[in-house]
């Protein structure tokens, strides 16, 4: 069976699975650090005293994590050019699609790191002349992010193999070019073998990494 | 001496609960103040109350002649200009020491923000330790720096609540002292919350005991103890026994052991003889009222001891199956069951009127208050 395998094709398209992966990376990249700063704002959100404001970030948090992911990116896909009336390519499309959909599971998260930090946090920023949004700003987030970055991490590295999905809309990411790759040399299996290798590695030594320093925050806190 | 703050008929209630009943105080410029009292009695919601995290229902709040909180206008805490240090410290543990300490300075990176950290680190004893954070600190070494960041910005008032809760007993007395002695060299007025009176005396110029929301008694520690107020005060504030006695004269009291003169006032004008309302008096006896002396007829029996170091604290019953407490140097141990002589050593009469027709009836033993002193947590 083994023998059968032809493993040379893979060096033959390393450029063109790395010019995947590099797609792959990006969107990670792009839709960890939108998602995280859009999510941040709308755990502000649902934390204000604003009850309006609060529901309706709630309503959207909620929206998004009862629906498939696929759905999300086809429907931004099909949704985006009519909104706004230009064509849009699948790359972008895939990245707006992600940081807004990341931005409500990574909002669930920073809420949970801003509700750890005691509210005697903001009184002491307070009883040091600064107003309750500046408190907000400088003592609790740089803490409820701290605390959460493992968590943070975590979620990054689920959404780097949800990445995966946007071969539904056909962006060329490392899976879209491995699947091509496949088909141009006829050899599907290996290709699939070796792209999820790689995904492997990634996830697995990112991981480790996430190990290692939830235990250096451990002691700190 | 002008007053910094004056707090003035302030009321609050969570929901319907009333926390704080129109308590008035005002504290003397440099003065530190401590509010005392039972958890639940109100001390920290009035702190709250001063800091700005809570809104007062009825009443005003004016610091250093400026109006600052009543029902209707609020001063936010950040433009108070109060320093606070809070019972868990609210360290910022993603900053250093240092930048702890800078945090309230207005432009911390400046050439004299750093001087100030320098300067508030020294004052704690600190100096050494500016680049660390603060889980790697002890607990008193947190505690001084709560109160150096507390101090840096130079707030008009410092608000301690509980500060010395989190430590242990050895270090609680020595922090305290230091803690008082930091605060009268930077001339700055405070205001402690605490519910252990030797904290209390040992810090504060001035004690409020605090019940039920409303302060009983304002004074110095040593008034507080030998001049209570009120039954409660007498009860809260260290150790003793109510004994039921007759006025009999001007300043005189008789008890079963006998005649007291008391060179104070006393709170019945006229002798219970001619008053009629058949009240009578309850007289607080202290332990160091009550002085051993083996010439003494007077005897009593011990009935338990504790064993404090320098002295004993024995329990005594007289014949009349009344119990007292007596404080004793600890070279005069007796064993429990024994019989020593007594001798009141009482200079000024501290007496409660007792409810008209019951005080002779009361049994014994309700008589004697337990108080529980330096309850620790």
């Amino acid at each position: 069976m083994l023998s059968d395998f032809d493993f040379s094709v893979l060096t033959d398209s390393l450029p063109f699975l790395w010019a995947g992966l590099q797609f792959t990376i990006q969107l990670t990249l792009v839709a960890m650090t939108g998602g995280i700063i859009f999510g941040t704002l709308l755990a502000l959100a649902r934390l204000s005293s604003m009850k309006p404001l609060a529901m309706a970030a709630a309503a959207y948090v909620n929206t998004m994590r009862s629906i498939p992911l696929v759905m999300v990116i086809l429907w931004f896909f099909l949704l985006l050019p009519l909104l706004t009336g230009k064509p849009m390519g699948a790359e972008s499309s895939a990245m707006m699609t992600f940081m807004a959909f990341e931005a409500a599971y990574y909002s669930e998260i920073m809420r949970a790191g801003i509700q750890s930090v005691p509210r005697g946090q903001v009184h002491a920023g307070q009883a040091m002349g600064f107003t309750y949004s500046q408190s907000m700003r400088f003592v609790v987030l740089p803490q409820a992010f701290r605390n959460m970055l493992p968590i943070l991490l975590t979620q990054t590295i689920v959404l780097f193999q949800d990445t995966s999905l946007v071969y539904a809309i056909g962006s060329k990411d490392l899976l879209k070019a491995s699947e091509i790759a496949g088909k141009n040399y006829n050899r599907p299996i290996e290709m699939y073998i070796f792209v999820a290798l790689i995904y492997f590695i990634i996830c697995f030594s990112l991981s480790q990494l996430v190990k290692r320093l939830q235990q250096r925050i451990a002691i700190i806190r | 001496m002008s007053a910094i703050l004056s707090v003035d008929a302030l009321s609050h209630a969570y929901g319907k609960t009333p926390v704080v009943r129109e308590l008035s105080f005002a504290l003397e410029h440099g003065d530190i103040a401590c509010l005392l009292g039972a958890s639940g009695c109100g001390k920290t919601t009035v702190l709250r109350l001063i800091a700005g995290f809570e809104t007062p229902q009825a009443g005003r709040i004016a610091l250093g002649g400026e109006l600052i909180a009543d029902a209707r206008r609020q001063l936010p805490p950040e433009k108070r200009r109060i320093g606070m240090v809070f019972q868990d410290y609210a360290l910022f543990p993603h900053l250093t020491i240092a930048q702890n300490v800078g945090f309230g300075l207005p432009d911390r990176k400046s050439a004299l923000a750093i001087r100030r950290i320098e300067e508030m680190l020294d004052l704690v004893g600190l100096a050494a330790q500016g680049g660390r954070y603060p889980h790697e600190l002890s607990g008193g070494q947190q505690q001084r720096v709560a109160l150096a960041r507390a101090l840096a910005p130079a707030p008009h008032l410092l608000l301690m609540d509980e500060p010395f809760s989190n430590l242990d007993v050895e270090l609680r007395e020595r922090l305290s002292l230091e803690v008082r002695d930091i605060l009268k060299r930077s001339g700055t007025s405070a205001i402690l919350v605490t519910h252990d009176q030797h904290e209390a005396f040992a810090m504060a110029d001035v004690v409020g005991v605090m019940r039920d929301g409303r302060i009983e008694q304002w004074a110095p520690p040593y008034e507080l103890y030998h001049q209570p107020a009120t039954r409660a005060v007498a009860d809260f504030i260290g150790q003793g026994v109510f004994m039921p006695g007759e006025v009999v004269g001007k300043g005189e009291v008789q008890v079963e052991l006998g005649v007291l003169h008391s060179d104070l006032p006393l709170e019945c004008a006229e002798t219970c003889m001619t008053c009629q309302r058949d009240c009578h008096l309850d007289v607080l006896l202290r332990p160091d009222d009550i002085v051993h002396d083996d010439a003494s007829e007077l005897q009593a029996e011990v009935v338990a001891k504790s064993f404090r170091g320098a002295d004993f604290l024995y329990t005594l019953r007289l014949a009349s199956g009344r119990e007292l407490l007596s404080l004793v140097p600890s070279h005069h141990n007796h064993a429990v069951g024994e019989k020593i002589g007594i001798r009141l050593a009482v200079d000024h009469v501290i007496g409660f009127r007792g409810t008209p027709g019951t005080a002779h009836e009361r049994p014994a033993a309700a008589t004697v208050v337990p108080i529980a002193i330096a309850r620790g947590r």
